[in-house]
């Protein structure tokens, strides 16, 4: 062999990364004390990166269903604008409220996860608020839908009303997935086999849909 | 070797046929599966495009037997015009869905990433398994339409609305029909963005020490590129879905406008847009034909550069060129609906970036036949199909110069050229990009080796016959002859019928010669001769496994990884390949800059 | 098996080849105005797309044929300029060829959907409906009367649901299973579609155009050879879409006015 070469493996440029609360760190490869082989290694757990994955597809259904509402309101003149019934607002102050007692129970269950435990009474206590505050909202959004129908605005009824079930409905249900989620959170928690990086993609998925629930109600009260 | 890193899934091995073979979270066997499914699905679609040539060459021929499959739609065997149209549509669906989308992605992808990665098993296991169930029960829906009352929906793979979305009114299986297709492929998006979800956090996430992006194979990163505009253009077409079963069950009117009569009664539908519908669907419907290709273009050049014994000439450049493909496709959908009644400017606007995405194509292309150039190319099935894949990739693609021109779309939209166009990129490059896989990586999936002989006898009566069938689908496209059209009775079509008919007997020769390679497959399953676990000397980490691998793939202890993939012909070194999770320092010329 | 893998990508390159340049199957004769712009296009597209074609296909086989089965101790080469300039040749090449397409194509698409009709191009609307075309004519008055879809009646033959004993402007029109047209007359085609998604399509006169129920849109040419023409439709609408078809008959302006004299009457 003519040429013995120490040549070390690539390495991309050191970037910081929190265990735990996924602030995107990539793999790390600067070798620790020049040797190939001891390399460091950081990497965002994967409920973190699969839950902004899963954020995205959302988005892309949600743009989807925004752009067929903008296209077929003007493609004809049959629109009728109506009312957004006023439960609605109620909900969006539940749901707001909801992401609000989700990050005060997030930062206690990472406290109780964290080892102290004297400090955390009951740590499910603002999660199940939580759970009851969501359940809130879809039941809030159902009366809404009743609302609606007793004026005599069903789906088929115009297309304005179509495109509020529709997208109330698309809303809601992953509002019910993200309800799965944190009662999945609950009884981790509750046998101790929760991690925080559940906790935290969890968390994130819900403050989403509190997010998301904002933008269709703009939408929906400019061009409802 | 280093012990477990922080991310690995760590399942235990599991036991019973049910949990082994059936609902198995294990990756490979996931992988195993789709392959499984999309040979169902590609037999299936295959004999119904035999149906439709015999039809077409031959229109009032007895075809034996299709009276048992629909007694309304082939009475005395004869086919109607209705059914040549539902059978059309499922060939499409069936094809493009479960064949296309699945093979080269969902089957090699699930086995293979994750090894190529360096990790046990993907992230989430229990998502995977669902996804490919799913799928599953999304192919039985598109199926069950066959057995419904008046059959399966007529109205192509592309279901444009109102056709699609008036109902029964509109002719047989215009009801359920569309309501069973549009359920399907709504289940069929959530398996896709559940696959996806395991794809990118795999990607991203797991790969084991040593293992940065720039190293993976570049099956991985087309795989990874693949699984990004799946996330993003299932998640369009499902609402599309939703939004076309409500106009048929709820009686919404999304996408039917006023005023339209059939049989002398107004519908009760006012002011959708059945442009809206198009769009939709084509936002889905372009990225989705990469979303086929692009796994075939990664697996033709891992396959390649094995057989060339030395990487590509620039690694960085094919993924940059991956990259770009996907992100043009999102921009190029309007070529789809160059005459369909949208303002003509936007018609030009889309021709653009149409022209441009020739560039990246090229540059793949380019840079294959480049890296051929000055190699040591060893011939053998998969390489044979790897190369046949260029060339017929070339075929389709220049076709694509006039396709992308909206003035001389206005001759050939909607003709056989269009026709031709697809099916050598789709039907014939992403399927002979299956074939390599299959021949590349059988040995690894099943411990034992295929027939050479066979193999070989596959590859040349597929390439010919493949050439035979789809060439002249461009000739009879540029004399007029229009698609989607059960019987050719217009006068100036009268002299393109002999063509047909060669073009009929092409196809069942070439359909014939695949029953060899489904031979090959099982009888090799079972006989074939064992294999070595690194058959072809190949680098990258799935052939460092045991053969088959072992449940979490490298034995509990996940390799560290020290060099680029391809490491081939290295001046200096021991061998004429290092393999990626070798020690062995090395200095090559054709390293990562 | 390598070299006749070669032989064989060539012998199939120049086999595709051999139909075009032989014209074997050509676009039909062009009767319209603005085909010869489109027709130059298709002809430069398909000289760059052959040659692209048989470049890459011949290289293709020449490096299948040259560099598979090495001599022991070959080493491994780099194609000269590497692959930037695999890259940059791709840029130039293709990429100024395809931007020459794209420019020179709009000019051809331009002269078909950027140009409004002529002031005196005769108007005659055409309705698409499973699983047949029908045509009408404004008559003396040149309007056409308004067209209510609770008036259609397949069995009454009123295609179009015309109303004319209470729309003054239907009682001249003419509807006709056919199409007539006089030659070297612009023609201002309005489509509408009774149903759903059609496409008017006659390949000599370089038209294809898609109807879009719910809105009614119009495009204009000129015929320049009498003559009888097929217009099929392009768009699936249904088990009949094989057959939806009608004739367009080019005439001398003296025969169309002795057609149109002899609809009317038929009326």
């Amino acid at each position: 062999m003519a040429t013995t070469v120490h040549e070390l493996p690539k390495s991309e440029p050191r970037r910081s990364s929190n265990e735990g609360s996924g602030n995107g760190g990539w793999r790390n490869l600067v070798p620790a004390g020049g040797d190939a082989r001891k390399l460091a290694d950081y990497s965002p757990p994967p409920a973190s990166t699969g839950i902004w994955v899963a954020l995205a597809s959302i988005t892309m259904t949600f743009a989807a269903f925004t752009s067929a509402l903008v296209v077929r309101q003007a493609s004809a003149l049959d629109w009728r604008h109506i009312s957004l019934p006023s439960i609605l607002y109620w909900n969006t102050l539940v749901i707001f409220a909801s992401s609000f007692t989700l990050e005060v129970s997030r930062r206690q269950v990472a406290t109780y996860m964290g080892g102290l435990r004297s400090q955390v009474a009951r740590p499910a206590r603002w999660l199940y608020v939580t759970l009851f505050l969501g359940l809130l909202f879809v039941a809030g959004q159902y009366a809404a839908w009743l609302q609606l129908g007793s004026q005599g605005l069903y789906l088929p009824t115009n297309p304005s009303s179509s495109f509020f079930y529709v997208l109330t409905a698309a809303h809601g249900l992953h509002v019910l997935g993200g309800l799965g989620g944190l009662a999945r959170v609950v009884r981790k928690l509750s046998n101790s086999t929760l991690r925080r990086s559940t906790l935290d993609a969890t968390s994130r998925y819900w403050h989403f849909m509190d997010v998301l629930w904002l933008y269709l109600l703009l939408l929906l009260w400019m061009k409802l | 070797m280093h012990d477990v890193s922080p991310h690995t899934v760590q399942h235990g091995a599991p036991t019973g046929f049910i949990r082994k073979h059936v609902f198995s979270i294990d990756h490979k066997v996931i992988g195993k599966q789709y392959y499984a499914l999309a040979l169902v699905a590609v037999f299936v679609g295959m004999v119904l495009s035999w149906v439709m040539r015999i039809h077409l060459g031959w229109t009032n021929f007895a075809i034996p037997g299709l009276h048992f499959l629909s007694s309304t739609g082939a009475p005395g065997d004869v086919m109607t015009p209705e059914y040549y149209l539902q059978l059309m549509t499922m060939h499409g669906t069936i094809m493009v869905f479960f064949v296309l989308t699945t093979a080269p992605f969902a089957a090699f992808g699930n086995f293979f990433l994750p090894i190529q990665v360096g990790a046990e098993d993907m992230p989430f296991p229990h998502f995977n398994m669902m996804s490919f169930w799913v799928t599953f029960l999304a192919f039985l829906v598109l199926v069950a339409s066959f057995f419904v009352g008046d059959g399966p929906t007529l109205g192509g793979w592309t279901q444009y609305a109102p056709l699609s979305a008036v109902g029964a009114v509109s002719g047989p299986g215009q009801g359920m029909g569309v309501v069973l297709w549009a359920s399907s492929i709504a289940i069929f998006c959530v398996g896709q963005l559940l696959g996806s979800l395991n794809f990118i956090t795999t990607t991203l996430d797991m790969r084991t020490k040593g293992m940065s992006l720039m190293r993976l194979p570049l099956s991985a990163w087309a795989w990874f590129i693949t699984s990004i505009m799946g996330l993003t253009a299932f998640a369009v077409l499902m609402p599309a879905c939703i939004l076309l079963i409500l106009d048929h069950v709820a009686g919404t009117s999304f996408f039917v406008p006023s005023n339209l009569v059939i049989n002398d009664q107004v519908l009760p539908h006012t002011g959708g847009s059945t442009l809206l519908w198009q769009h939709l669907f084509w936002f889905f419907g372009h990225p989705e034909v990469y979303i086929a290709i692009i796994p075939g273009l990664g697996i033709v050049s891992h396959v390649l550069i094995t057989n060339m014994r030395r990487p590509m000439l620039s690694h960085r450049v094919l993924i940059y060129s991956m990259g770009a493909l996907a992100v043009l496709s999102y921009m190029v959908y309007g070529h789809h609906m160059f005459v369909s009644g949208m303002n003509p400017f936007s018609s030009l606007a889309f021709s653009f970036p149409t022209l441009v995405i020739t560039i990246p194509s090229t540059i793949v292309v380019l840079i294959w036949l480049g890296s051929l150039y000055g190699s040591k190319l060893r011939i053998n099935t998969a390489s044979l199909f790897a190369l046949g894949f260029i060339s017929m990739f070339i075929s389709g693609g220049v076709s694509g110069f006039f396709l992308a021109q909206p003035s001389i779309d206005i001759m050939l939209h909607a003709t056989y050229f269009v026709v031709g166009h697809f099916h050598l990129v789709m039907a014939v490059a992403a399927i002979f990009g299956i074939f390599s896989g299959t021949y590349f990586w059988f040995p690894k999936m099943s411990g034992r080796m295929m027939n050479e002989t066979l193999g070989k006898i596959h590859f040349w009566l597929s390439f010919v016959g493949t050439y035979c069938i789809f060439m002249p689908f461009h000739y009879l496209g540029i004399a007029g002859n229009v698609r989607r059209y059960q019987a050719f009775v217009d006068d100036y079509l009268q002299p393109l019928i002999p063509v047909h008919k060669f073009i009929t007997i092409a196809a069942i020769l070439t359909g014939v010669a695949q029953f060899i390679f489904i031979y090959n497959l099982i009888y090799s399953r079972f006989k074939g001769a064992p294999a070595p676990d690194n058959p072809w000397e190949a680098t990258s980490l799935e052939w460092i496994t045991a053969t088959p691998p072992p449940h979490d793939n490298f034995g509990g202890k996940l390799p560290v990884v020290y060099h680029d993939p391809y490491q081939y012909g290295i001046e200096g070194s021991s061998g004429d390949y290092v393999m990626q999770n070798s020690p062995e320092q090395i200095k090559t010329a054709f390293d990562e800059k | 098996m390598a070299k006749i893998f070669a032989i064989t990508i060539v012998l199939i390159a120049i086999g595709s080849a051999i139909p075009i340049l032989m014209h074997t199957w050509d676009l039909p004769q062009d009767i319209s105005t603005h085909g010869p712009l489109i027709d130059e296009q298709f002809s430069d597209t398909m000289a760059e797309a052959g040659i692209s074609f048989l470049a890459s296909q011949f290289l293709l086989a020449f490096f299948i044929w040259k560099f598979s089965n090495p001599k022991p101790g070959a080493k491994i080469r780099n194609f000269p300029g590497g692959a930037m300039g695999l890259v940059i040749a791709a840029f130039l090449l293709v990429g100024t060829e395809v931007l020459a397409l794209g420019v020179f194509g709009a000019k051809a698409w331009a002269s078909v959907y950027f140009t409004p009709p002529a002031a005196n191009a005769m108007p005659v609307q055409v309705q698409a409906g499973q699983f047949a075309f029908y045509f009408r004519y404004p008559g003396p008055d040149g309007k056409f009367g308004p067209l209510h879809a609770d008036h259609i009646s397949e069995g009454n033959q009123n295609f179009f649901g015309l109303d004319p004993q209470n729309d003054p402007e239907s009682r001249d029109d003419i509807v006709s299973a056919e199409m007539a047209v006089p030659v070297n007359r612009e023609i201002h085609l309005l489509m509408h579609s009774k149903d759903l998604g059609h496409s008017f399509f006659v390949p000599e006169l370089r038209v294809q155009q898609d109807f879009v129920p719910g809105v009614d849109l119009s495009i204009h040419f000129t015929a320049t050879k009498v003559g009888k023409y097929e217009i099929v439709c392009t768009q699936l609408c249904g088990l009949g879409h094989y057959n939806m078809k009608a004739y367009l008959e080019v005439k001398s302006q003296e025969d169309f006015d002795s057609w149109i004299k002899q609809q009317a009457a038929a009326q």
